[in-house]
């Protein structure tokens, strides 16, 4: 598991690094970018994902110590949380559609830099929708160790899937403690504009 | 297996940590730092970051192996930023005069003779013979 996570620091780092240097070319356009963004919700579903985190550590915790019970609990638990951020994830982009902020032939900016612009929420859409993505996922494991643990398989002997989904679902939490920084607080002081 | 457990006030405390990190991101990014604001922000993810991987992901607690691979992502993460950033932002040293950055131009910096340059009050800014 830790050799796959490895990877993902390398695919998540390759667009992390493409982002910042467009942001390096264009600062002006990321902070007109990143204005759009509303971040509230960014800061909800932050507060909402770390949170699911802690749920999760719980989970592998009851696991270990073989409170069956609360180990479907807590798993429970955490999948709701990440349904939560799924739902206001889907919001805002619904949102950008309706504005017309999806990169494609209808984006549509108005005020200056819109080219540049455009690329600030080609990587938002590429960066939120592969960690998004990640969460469809983890959501779907966690549904799979959810009904072991409901069918008693696991014991504080083996819990290893308990153990393994945590380290997944931590990580894509990870990932998104850079995403809320980078795309939501950029330059909120205006010291470019 | 049979990892370490911990209390679970450990995980609580850890989550009271992340959470007053984000409250400080958020108020990092609305105070005027010139180009501190981006640095500021990372360390502050890095932070975060950190106390996840070695409290929840137990990490502190792992073997040599485990924390061996997980330097090692960082590692190679680190060595794909740094080359990448010191070529990016290391380009505009080097401008010459002419206001190029192209290989002869750099040259002609280092040795103007042998790339055949003259000073610049000379230099014509289009070369092409007419």
């Amino acid at each position: 598991m830790w050799l796959f996570l490895v990877t993902e620091v390398m695919f998540f780092g390759g667009l992390i690094l493409a982002y910042t240097l467009y942001r390096i070319w264009y600062p002006t356009a990321w902070a007109l970018g990143s204005e759009e963004l509303n971040i509230y919700l960014g800061g909800f579903n932050t507060i909402v994902l770390i949170g699911s985190s802690l749920t999760m550590a719980l989970a592998v915790r009851s696991a270990q110590t073989g409170a069956q019970r609360a180990t479907v609990g807590w798993l429970l638990f955490t999948m709701a949380l990440g349904l939560t951020f799924l739902v206001v994830k889907f919001f805002e982009y619904r949102e950008k559609f309706q504005t017309g902020h999806v990169p494609g032939p209808n984006f549509r900016f108005e005020g200056p830099e819109s080219p540049h612009v455009q690329i600030f929420f080609s990587l938002y859409f590429a960066l939120t929708g592969v960690h998004a993505l990640h969460m469809v996922i983890g959501v779907g494991l966690m549904t799979v160790i959810t009904i072991m643990a409901y069918r008693k398989r696991f014991s504080p002997e083996w819990y290893t899937p308990v153990e393994l989904g945590g380290l997944y679902w931590h990580f894509v939490d990870i990932v998104w403690i850079f995403l809320f920084p980078l795309l939501y607080l950029v330059d909120r002081s205006h010291h470019i504009l | 297996m049979s990892g370490h457990i911990s209390p679970k006030s450990t995980y609580l405390t850890i989550f009271g940590a992340l959470m007053v990190c984000t409250i400080l991101t958020v108020i990092a990014a609305f105070i005027n730092l010139g180009d501190l604001n981006f640095p500021v922000a990372l360390t502050i993810a890095v932070f975060k970051a950190t106390l996840v991987v070695l409290f929840f992901m137990h990490v502190k607690y792992g073997s040599k192996l485990t924390k061996l691979i997980v330097g090692t992502a960082f590692f190679f993460l680190g060595i794909l930023l740094t080359l990448t950033m010191s070529d990016y932002l290391s380009r505009g040293w080097f401008t010459s005069p002419r206001g190029s950055t192209a290989a002869g131009a750099i040259t002609s910096l280092t040795s103007p003779i042998a790339a055949g340059a003259r000073p610049l009050e000379e230099t014509p800014r289009n070369n092409s013979p007419k």
